[in-house]
């Protein structure tokens, strides 16, 4: 429980996953690969919290990682939902085939 | 030993992540997720998070995940016919310049910065257990529970048969 360059390699790695996260949600045709994309981000966000409350001495960081992971199962939940709705309408997954508003 | 552990849970989450980005097929994208997640969870770990470790297992490795899973066998996915870069090769070009601008500035900032000593810290169970109820946060996590319900609610009433 010591080594603060610990600390700074937790923050590169959560800007690494954010990275990739961003990139999969960019370049994904799958609507279900895009929201794991997202997850991804999520927890490279989650990474850089949980860093700085380390490297703070404080828990407030580690209080906002648990409500970000609610909110990411709520987040999944509801966008999975809409992607079941979605996949009866048009019969596909391709975030490109969605394109309209009316149902 | 830690150090030895760390690096090597980094190294398996960057190229989980990696498959998760990478992979045509979206069912081994989510079993690369997990991957990704238990390895985070090693490192949550590794900095003193024991209840982040085991919420990140629970919750996310768990809980969400098998939600994705479940979504993917229900739906019968088939894989991305086409190669990556959906809208053309320039807008993936595009995405991919604006990420590396995202990597350097980020990373700049970084590098500046130089690590000091770290201080006492203890997040055990019992000492998140005291915040999270404390007045600061209760109302805050009665809510939660309250956008959990309201989250449950919807997706069974998206997900029904005749939207």
């Amino acid at each position: 429980m010591d080594q603060p360059a610990f600390v700074h390699d937790a923050l590169l790695l959560s800007l690494v996953l954010f990275a990739l996260g961003t990139l999969g949600v960019f370049l994904r045709k799958n609507v279900i690969t895009v929201l794991m994309s997202i997850e991804l981000m999520l927890n490279g966000a989650n990474l850089a919290f949980v860093a700085f409350s380390r490297a703070a001495g404080t828990l407030d960081g580690q209080v906002l990682v648990f409500f970000v992971m609610v909110v990411a199962a709520a987040e999944a939940a509801v966008g999975l939902g809409i992607v079941i709705s979605l996949q009866r309408h048009k019969d596909t997954l391709d975030v490109d085939a969605f394109n309209v508003m009316k149902g | 030993m830690d150090q030895i552990l760390f690096y090597a849970a980094a190294a398996l989450a960057i190229g989980s992540a990696l498959v998760v980005i990478g992979q045509r097929n979206p069912i081994y994208s989510a079993f690369a997720l997990i991957v990704t997640l238990c390895s985070l969870s090693v490192i949550f770990g590794l900095l003193g998070s024991p209840f982040i470790a085991a919420l990140q297992v629970i919750v996310y490795a768990g809980a969400i995940m098998v939600l994705f899973l479940f979504v993917l066998m229900l739906l019968n996915v088939e894989s991305e016919q086409q190669a990556a870069g959906r809208g053309g090769r320039a807008l993936g070009a595009i995405a991919v310049a604006l990420v590396a601008l995202l990597v350097a500035q980020a990373g700049a900032v970084l590098a500046r910065v130089e690590p000091g000593p770290a201080p006492a810290f203890d997040a055990s169970t019992r000492r998140m257990a005291e915040i999270l109820f404390s007045p600061q946060f209760l109302y805050v996590f009665e809510a939660t529970s309250i956008l959990i319900l309201a989250a449950l609610v919807g997706s069974i009433a998206l997900a029904k048969k005749d939207l």
